[in-house]
């Protein structure tokens, strides 16, 4: 058994408005000199050792993530 | 009426909000509305299918993700592919989106709000299975209401989208959600799957909606099955 991490992100080229709303509120807390924010997800799978580095592309490519929008990558 | 044996299913899904309204669109168009559950792969004989709109499975993951996965959806993609016309409204076509039977993807508002009026469009492809019963370039009022209805794609796709006709509706006016080239709806290389982000099922009767323009896609769907041998 092992612990499996999948981070997805936006892609650069896709407006992420969430990201543009939680710079907006770090204005208001009076922090300054975050330039961007991208909000992404984090996904923690515990997987068999027989699982391969295949079978987690293919969930990442398929379900964890639309690649049409999103860019992702996995820490085993 | 003779119509009646044309059966048009609707498929609920676990957080759809319109599946009643589009069963009740399906009627007044003379078709014979069919309840269709997400959980059941066989699709009781229906003609065509309509993919409502809500919050299906909640939007967890991303809107339409994990209903693309149903079994109703395995049912609907096979349909798809072998002509079967679907429509997805709204959450639906989010759902067509994920299910890769449409290009391009739906992500939240530019604006962050969600968006809630009466949205004039244009439709610009009276070919699909859905439009056929428009008039190229009609100006149409119907409700629009969504949260993630950001329209994208890469330029690549859009172009494509564009010079192949594929964009069977536009918003007209101010861009209501940050939809790239104000892009309202699109359909498939076929013809037969139509996505889209406003509701005509909401605009059918004097009485409810703003206008009986959105009827129009539930008697083109007839008409195009007339056409085909029963």
């Amino acid at each position: 058994m092992a612990r499996v991490v999948v981070d997805v992100v936006m892609k650069p080229e896709i407006l992420d408005p969430q990201g543009q709303a939680i710079l907006g509120a770090l204005g208001r807390l009076g922090i300054e000199g975050v330039r961007g924010v991208r909000q992404g997800k984090h996904f923690e799978l515990d997987v068999d050792d027989s699982v391969s580095e295949e079978t987690l592309h293919r969930l990442a490519d398929t379900l964890l993530a639309n690649p049409v929008i999103e860019d992702f990558s996995i820490h085993r | 009426m003779a119509l009646s044996k044309y059966r048009v299913g609707v498929v609920t899904f676990p957080g759809s909000l319109d599946d009643r309204d589009a069963l009740r669109a399906v009627r007044l168009a003379g078709a014979e509305p069919v309840p269709l559950w997400h959980g059941e792969k066989w699709l009781s004989d229906v003609v065509a299918v309509i993919l409502p709109g809500g919050f299906s499975y909640g939007d967890y993951l991303r809107a339409g993700a994990i209903a693309r996965f149903s079994p109703a959806m395995q049912s609907v993609i096979d349909g798809a592919r072998n002509g079967m016309p679907v429509l997805g409204i709204c959450n639906g076509f989010q759902v067509l989106c994920e299910a890769h039977l449409l290009p391009g993807a739906l992500i939240r508002n530019d604006h962050r709000k969600f968006v809630c009026r009466d949205q004039r469009l244009r439709i610009e492809n009276t070919e699909t299975a859905w439009t056929n019963q428009y008039e190229a370039g009609q100006e149409i009022v119907v409700p629009l209401k969504n949260g993630e209805g950001g329209y994208v794609a890469d330029p690549a796709t859009l172009d494509a989208l564009e010079a192949d006709g594929r964009v069977v509706a536009r918003y007209l006016g101010d861009n209501p959600n940050g939809s790239y080239r104000a892009i309202a709806g699109i359909t498939n290389e076929a013809g037969n799957v139509v996505g889209l982000m406003p509701h005509p099922e909401h605009a059918v009767e004097e009485l409810t909606g703003p206008s009986t323009d959105g009827l129009a896609f539930f008697t083109s769907v007839l008409q195009k099955l007339v056409g085909i041998p029963a």
